[in-house]
This record gives structure tokens, C-alpha cells and sequence, in this order.
């Protein structure tokens, strides 16, 4: 690893002020991909801005069907804390890495690095999320723009993630057992005017709305209905754990595991 | 930036220098001189260098020095119940052979630590899951599953 000046702001305000006088300064959250990307000398940045010292950007909060996480919260405080509110959170979050990650890595540095094959993403997308920054919001559907890519500034940090409630949630991760990643994760969600579908781990361009998936099981929620559907699998990733097919046959097996698991 | 830090470890004060880059585990081998957290894989997924952080067991080798600067850390030479004597959990890693060469028993036994303070009598499948992040490459996890459980006042045998 490269030699950097480590700042550790104590409000979003102090973190931003220091990005901007330092051009080639990261904001670090739990440091869980951007230590081991720095190792590896793909990230060299001049300065950190740690995030970790924020009480702002810490805690759960449950008000009239929303459920606001501040974005510097670890997956091991999500997935103790949302455990009543948003079961299929938290058992997403349980789900990331392993306990010692989970209790550094943050929903905010997860989002901000937005990797294929994340999982907070697919549960973003799938529930309509709102992304909240330092100065604006932003809707989960305009925040994605594919691979390790997002509607941030380089200088903009996540200060809380917005989810609407849904009346019935489940999330399905066929796991890498040596990454943790997903190989193919699909998160369901079930509103009183809609259903969400988002996928994660498997599509070349990250994380996707699985739409012809959502409009069939708002017309009928059956885990049989998705059996008709098939996905291209040209549009997916390869490597030595799974072939383009094998995750567009993943993809319906997932969903249909989802929906059963809420039916 | 080289700056001095402060932590506490194992109950002491210390400090020591650190630069930027200087990582968790760095500082407490060759600052502190405490080398029994060891580095394994150094890219987080071995487990061999998980201490405690504020109480909550983490990766060493992904958490920079000086961002910590003024925490509580628990390492494995604080593991022990009084001076010189095993902690209940380390006499149960002996009794039932829950290592060989040891590379990856420092660890083990703070990720384990960690686990029993949350949960003092985890499942069979619990002490599994959370044991994801830590690999030992010489005993096939079997008698390490079952000092956690022995250490945890439950009978083993069925493992």
C-alpha cells in the first residue's frame, strides 16, 4: 500500500470539507474493499477521510413504514437492529462476508462501491430505496449505473439509505464459498401495489431489475409463474464459478425459492 | 503522516508511531512487540489476525492504525483468565485438540471468544456460520467446533 494522510473527520460536513481541499482524497467506511483494493495498489489515493468517527451517519430508525439507516452502519448493527422491521435485511446483512467484516464493513461503503456482486444493492433496488448524500436524493433506479459504478460525486457521501417498508421480503444468495460474494443473489419484494425483483452477483452490468419477473408475480404472486420465465444469458457475468448460463438458470431458481419462502 | 497513537491493549495503555498505511496488526507485532495475532493472508479472509476492537472481533490487517487511535483492543494475550492460566475456551481448544500447528489458533479463539460472548450457547450450525471468516487448513474445523462447544458447557459428542 501506497503512503496517504489519514483524516478522521467527526461530522459529514468536516469529511466533506477535507475532500474538497485534498483532490485526490477517498472517504473510507469500513475500509473492508477499500484496504484490500489499496494493498493491491489498484487504489492509490493522496488522502483517507474516515467516516467511522460520524455519529450521524450511525443507527437504525423505524418512523410511519420507512425504515432510514445511516449510511456509515455496520451489516453487524443492520443485521442485529433490522431484524424486527426488515427481517429479509437483516438476514441479507447476516449474510456478507463473516462476523468480522460485518463489524466493520457499512451499508454506505457497500452502496458507494456498488460491486457486481454486492447484495445491499439488490435489496435497494428491488424495495425502490432512496439514496440520501450530503446534498441531495437520489432514487435507487437513477443511483446504479452499472459495474463499481453510481450516480455519486466523487466527493458526495451516503449519509442514510431510505427503505419503504414492504409487506413481505425475502432474499436468496447462492454464495461463493471462498468470497461470500454471490454468485447469483435475488432479492424479492412484496408491496400492496407492486412487487420488486432485483438481482445482484450475476448480470455482466451489476446489479438489474428483473421486470418481467415483477409484473408476473404482481399478477399473481405463485413461485410456478416464474417458471416460464428465462433470462438472456448473454447479459451475464462468467468466471470459474459459474458459466453465463448457469447464472441465467440460477436466476428464476432463486426467485422461486424467494417467493416460496414468503408465500 | 507518522503520528503517535494511543491504545488500550489488554487493559494497558500503550502507544507507539504509526503512519498512514500502518494497519492494525502491523502496530500491535512490531510496534507493541505482541506477535501473537499472526498474518495470514493479509487480504482479510484468513482470520488468523482477528482481535477485538471496542469489544467486536475484527480483521486486523483491514483496519488502519491510526484511525483507531484511542480504542479498547483485545488480543489473543489477553485472552487468558488470569496471568499464566488458559481461559476456560483456550483449555477446551487443548482438551480437544482443536489445533495442529497453531498458525490459526490466535484467531480461532478471538473469533470464538467473540461468539460466546454474544450467544454463551451457540448451536452446532450458529458456531459454523460464524466461523466463515477464519480458516484452518489442518483440522477440518471438527475439534475446533467442538472445544467451542465443550467451552460453552455443552456436550460435544454428537459432533
Amino acid at each position: 500500500m501506497y503512503e496517504f494522510d489519514l483524516i478522521r473527520a467527526s461530522s459529514v460536513a468536516e469529511a466533506v470539507a477535507a475532500a474538497a481541499q485534498n483532490e485526490d482524497a477517498k472517504y473510507l467506511g469500513g475500509g473492508q474493499t477499500l484496504v484490500p483494493t489499496m494493498k493491491q495498489r489498484l487504489a492509490s489515493p493522496s488522502h483517507l477521510v474516515a467516516l467511522s468517527g460520524i455519529p450521524e451517519l450511525q443507527g437504525l430508525q423505524h418512523r410511519g413504514g420507512v425504515l432510514t439507516i445511516g449510511g456509515g452502519t455496520t451489516h453487524a448493527r443492520v443485521a442485529q437492529q433490522a431484524l424486527t422491521d426488515f427481517p429479509a435485511l437483516a438476514r441479507l446483512a447476516n449474510l456478507i462476508g463473516d462476523p468480522s467484516v460485518r463489524n466493520r464493513g457499512t451499508i454506505g461503503g457497500s452502496l458507494a462501491n456498488n460491486d457486481p456482486a454486492a447484495c445491499y444493492p439488490a435489496a435497494v433496488l428491488a424495495c425502490g430505496a432512496t439514496i440520501v448524500t450530503d446534498r441531495r436524493e437520489i432514487a435507487a433506479a437513477d443511483y446504479f449505473q452499472g459495474t463499481f459504478t453510481t450516480a455519486l460525486a466523487a466527493d458526495e457521501i451516503i449519509t442514510a439509505v431510505r427503505f419503504p417498508l414492504p409487506l413481505a421480503a425475502d432474499y436468496q444468495k447462492f454464495i461463493q464459498p471462498a468470497s461470500r460474494f454471490s454468485i447469483a443473489g435475488v432479492f424479492v419484494a412484496r408491496f400492496a401495489n407492486r412487487v420488486g425483483v432485483a438481482v445482484t452477483g450475476a448480470a455482466a452490468e451489476g446489479v438489474f431489475r428483473w421486470c418481467e419477473a415483477e409484473e408476473v408475480l404482481a399478477a399473481g404472486f405463485d413461485p410456478a409463474a416464474l417458471r416460464t420465465l428465462t433470462l438472456d444469458p448473454d447479459a451475464m457475468m462468467a468466471d470459474s464459478f459459474g458459466s453465463k448460463d448457469y447464472r441465467a438458470h440460477l436466476i428464476p431458481v432463486l426467485a422461486e425459492r424467494a417467493v416460496l419462502a414468503m408465500s | 503522516m507518522r503520528q503517535t497513537i494511543q491504545l488500550t491493549v489488554n487493559g494497558t495503555v500503550r502507544s507507539g508511531a504509526a503512519d498512514g498505511r500502518t494497519l492494525l496488526v502491523e502496530f500491535l507485532r512490531e510496534e507493541l512487540g505482541l506477535t501473537g495475532t499472526h498474518v495470514g493472508c493479509d487480504t482479510s479472509q484468513c482470520g488468523c489476525c482477528v482481535v477485538h476492537l471496542g469489544g467486536a472481533a475484527v480483521k486486523s490487517c483491514t483496519v488502519l492504525a491510526q484511525e483507531v487511535d484511542g480504542a479498547c483492543i483485545t488480543t489473543i494475550e489477553g485472552a487468558e483468565a488470569d496471568e499464566g492460566t488458559l481461559s476456560r475456551l483456550q483449555r477446551a481448544f487443548v482438551d480437544e485438540y482443536a489445533l495442529q500447528c497453531g498458525f490459526c489458533t490466535p484467531g480461532m479463539v478471538m473469533s470464538a471468544a467473540a461468539l460466546l460472548e454474544a450467544n454463551p450457547k451457540p448451536t452446532e450450525a450458529e458456531i459454523l456460520h460464524h466461523l466463515e471468516g477464519n480458516i484452518c487448513r489442518c483440522t477440518g474445523y471438527l475439534n475446533i467446533v467442538r472445544a467451542i462447544l465443550s467451552a460453552s458447557g455443552q456436550g460435544a459428542a454428537h459432533v
